[in-house]
């Protein structure tokens, strides 16, 4: 028995009803901004954010998502859950056609999954659950888990679980497939040109399964490495989007008071990039808890919204953003106190010891944050030695547990199951990533609350579950949560409608249109 | 002169690969591999990932290994595969070099003739107001960074006055053929050949103006005057000819470095070039790229040396040619 079927359509054409109350125009070439040059557009073979941002206007996903992170049609028109949350069919598009005119059909979906076992290393964590795929007919594609898996209808966006098209990659090598260098997706957008070092072009999709969309004929995604010659580009009128992230932060302020230009922070609604200094939980003044809560009351994370993110963030509470499921507030709170915070370094028996900070190599902002942090740190008497590193330095670094405190940031995903617990379970304790429980807190309550969280069902046995995780692990502070990020997306006025579902850019050229 | 550049040739052979091999351990000296930077950019990872990434990479070899693999590829005259770009380093690499040969060729030119034009005037007019306006454009031209000077070029010339564009190789979209094309990528070269230009035309306008005022002091100048010669033959002839030897030198050093010499000119302008694959791989960890652009790197400055050579045979007859 169906428990619920959610229907989907009708939600969908609630949410479009608003985003589209001025009537959309036809025609006319979006220039954007992408940085880096992605390595490749094949998303199912590369995720780096690049690549997910141009992909994302190419390839689709089963389902896409509102800025609440309500599950919006995608490939899939409708979805229902089985009475025992095992069981989750869903219901795809009729008359889809891939790229090159081929039908896309279940077989497609059984297919991607595979694929992306292989070679997506979240999606493989996401479907870990998976017990098989089965799709009796064309258009049915039904998913059996061992056990249910709460954050489930939160995997199927396009970046985490875009569909593949079967014909091109069955019984290929999927790495060395010379159709990787020309993507063939079922998006709004195909992909005509790419001259390295230079722009991506995509081109409108004449046969796409949406009368009327996409509205516009071309986008160009130019690769400008020059974070300055980027802000530069779009005040001189060359480009009209610049994506979150795509200029310095105090760059921000001026391009948004020039003519003709809007500024948004939505659509980062799925990643709620949280941001955190690593404390390595392992050895040195940074083991002790009494120190860690020292480090929350020594910073002023506030001085660091306002002056250093201009404002573009919020103070982090603890370990869920607040955009995210299950989130709460009611936990320690750690306000700027200076005096609370020598005490504690008191208490710990703190005496001196130099501690070795790794700010974040991603630019002047963050150069600028660490260096504020040091400041807070050093008024309160704690000792601390900038150790300047380039990325791939950092991520060694960070991955051999070779520091004492290093800035990060990392997306949530929605879900506390898929982009939480991974930073602070035991058995995400592993040397080589930087992703995962670097800071190496080990707690059996928090591994049980995570393992419990991610298989309970309903919604409200989970809500209470990570609710009492997220108060344990505030209080235990294994790292020192600083701010919510917010990576504003900058555009000309007139480029209406891009940013509205959870993922922005990602897949907002589908519906957006040029008001000329 | 056969036998000197068949020495020449077969030296430069061993200094490469001995360059090759130097940049291939040098390389891994750094912290952190292609793998890890993969696995960064994806902003997730596990095991199974990173390790397929260094097997498919090789990285899962010994180091020895890598390097007969690499040494292998490069006497077949194969650069290898870039893991960042995903394609062949040699298509890579020469996908790039025209964009950067006419940049940093462009920058020579416009530096090398400026330079000794600048360099000969302010000999020429020794002591007046324009050999001291001239030294002191080209003081700080020399010691302003060249970054610096990209910027400002960009604010005055494409923000302010929107003369010329701030980025690129050509206007993208505008499909521009023939010689509207050719007219389209001069607008896009002007500020970053002028930028590159600026800093060795005044190494040159500085060293043109010192040889030539040493060069006027030898005995030979004042025999050209006593003989009744015009002032502006001595100067030709002999002052300047005698003169170019050190600017010779310089030139060649440039010249050597038309490849690689515009990572920060190119980064700037966002310039189609070499410097920026090398700059990009350099942050990627691309070993296989990185040392596939050393590699030509190297061959340009070593053929270039070897041309210098040569040049400096007919600039000064008295060189003789020692095998």
């Amino acid at each position: 028995m169906l428990k619920r079927v959610l229907l989907g359509l009708v939600m969908a054409g609630a949410f479009s009803t608003a985003a589209f109350a001025q009537e959309p125009k036809s025609g006319g070439v979006v220039n954007a901004v992408i940085q880096p040059e992605p390595p490749s557009l094949m998303v199912g073979l590369v995720q780096n954010g690049p690549t997910q941002m141009v992909a994302g206007n190419i390839y689709e996903g089963l389902l896409r998502y509102s800025p609440k992170l309500e599950p919006l049609p995608g490939l899939a028109e409708s979805w229902s859950v089985s009475e025992d949350g095992k069981t989750y069919t869903f219901k795809l598009r009729k008359g889809v056609t891939w790229h090159d005119n081929k039908p896309f059909t279940s077989a497609d979906v059984a297919f991607s999954i595979e694929f992306l076992k292989q070679t997506h290393p979240r999606a493989r964590g996401n479907l870990a659950m998976l017990d098989k795929v089965e799709t009796p007919d064309d258009s049915t594609v039904v998913f059996t888990l061992k056990q249910p898996f709460g954050p489930f209808l939160g995997i199927f966006e396009v970046g985490s679980l875009p569909m593949i098209p079967k014909h091109i990659y069955e019984g290929t090598d999927f790495k060395t497939n010379p159709a990787n260098n020309t993507p063939v997706g079922t998006g709004p957008f195909m992909f005509k040109e790419w001259q390295k070092g230079s722009f991506i072009r995509l081109v409108k999709n004449p046969n796409y399964y949406i009368k009327g969309l996409p509205h516009l004929d071309e986008i160009y995604w130019h690769v400008i490495p020059d974070a300055a010659a980027r802000a530069v580009a779009f005040e001189t009128g060359k480009v009209d989007v610049l994506p979150g992230g795509s200029v310095e932060n105090f760059d921000v302020p001026r391009l948004s008071k020039l003519k003709n230009v809007c500024v948004t922070g939505a659509g980062w609604e799925f990643f709620s990039p949280h941001s955190w200094l690593w404390l390595n939980n392992r050895a040195g003044p940074t083991a002790n808890k009494k120190f860690r809560q020292a480090l929350m009351y020594a910073i002023d994370r506030n001085f660091a919204k306002d002056v250093i993110w201009n404002g573009l963030a919020k103070v982090a509470t603890g370990p869920s953003a607040s955009t995210i499921k299950y989130y709460t507030d009611k936990v320690t709170a750690y306000d700027y106190d200076p005096a609370k915070a020598k005490a504690l370094l008191k208490e710990a028996g703190y005496n001196g010891e130099k501690l070795r900070m790794l700010p974040l190599p991603y630019g002047e902002t963050w150069q600028r944050w660490a260096e504020a942090v040091k400041q807070n740190l050093q008024d309160v008497g704690v000792n601390v030695e900038m150790i300047a590193t380039d990325v791939p330095g950092w991520n060694q670094k960070v991955a051999d547990w070779d520091y004492d405190i290093a800035f990060t940031y990392l997306y949530q995903y929605g879900d506390p199951a898929l982009g939480v617990g991974r930073n602070y379970i035991s058995s995400q304790i592993s040397k080589g990533s930087p992703f995962n429980n670097v800071e190496g807190y080990s707690n059996p309550e928090i591994d049980q609350l995570f393992a419990d969280g991610a298989t309970a069902y309903p919604d409200s046995k989970r809500e209470e579950i990570y609710v009492k995780a997220q108060k344990i692990l505030t209080d235990d502070v294994p790292v020192a949560w600083q701010l919510e990020l917010q990576f504003p997306t900058i555009t000309r006025c007139n480029v209406k409608n891009l940013i509205t579902t959870a993922i922005g850019v990602n897949d907002g050229f589908r519906d957006a249109w040029l008001d000329k | 002169m056969l036998a000197f550049i068949a020495q020449r040739l077969a030296k430069a052979v061993v200094v490469l690969l001995a360059i090759v091999v130097l940049n291939f351990f040098l390389i891994r000296m750094a912290p952190g591999d292609p793998a890890m930077v993969m696995a960064g950019e994806a902003g997730a990872s596990d095991k199974i990932f990173v390790d397929q990434l260094r097997e498919k990479f090789g990285l899962d070899q010994p180091l020895p290994v890598q390097l007969y693999r690499y040494v292998k590829g490069i006497v077949t005259l194969d650069l290898g595969f870039s893991f960042r770009q995903q394609m062949l380093v040699g298509k890579l690499i020469a996908e790039r070099l025209p964009a950067t040969l006419l940049l940093t060729g462009t920058a020579f030119v416009i530096s090398l003739a400026f330079g000794v034009l600048f360099g000969t005037l302010a000999a020429r007019f020794a002591g007046t107001w324009a050999d001291t306006a001239i030294t002191v454009l080209a003081l700080i031209f020399y010691a302003t960074p060249l970054f610096w000077v990209a910027l400002m070029a960009i604010l005055l010339f494409s923000v302010q006055m929107d003369w010329l564009p701030s980025f690129g190789y050509e206007t993208v979209g505008a499909n521009y053929t023939g010689f509207a094309h050719m007219l389209d990528v001069g607008a896009h070269l002007i500020l970053p050949a002028t930028t590159i230009g600026l800093f060795f035309m005044a190494t040159y306008a500085r060293m043109t103006r010192a040889s030539m005022l040493e060069v006027q002091r030898h005995d030979f100048v004042k025999t050209a005057r006593a003989k009744g010669l015009r002032n502006s033959v001595i100067q030709r002839r002999h002052v300047l000819r005698n003169a170019l030897l050190p600017v010779v030198t310089l030139a060649g050093l440039q010249a050597g470095t038309l490849v690689g010499g515009a990572v920060l000119t190119e980064t700037v302008f966002a310039w189609p070039g070499i410097g920026r694959l090398m700059y990009e791989a350099l942050l990627q960890r691309d070993y296989n790229l990185l040392l596939g652009v050393f590699v030509v790197c190297s061959a340009m400055v070593l053929a270039f040396n070897l041309i210098t050579d040569l040049i400096y045979r007919s600039v000064d007859p008295r060189i003789e040619f020692a095998a």
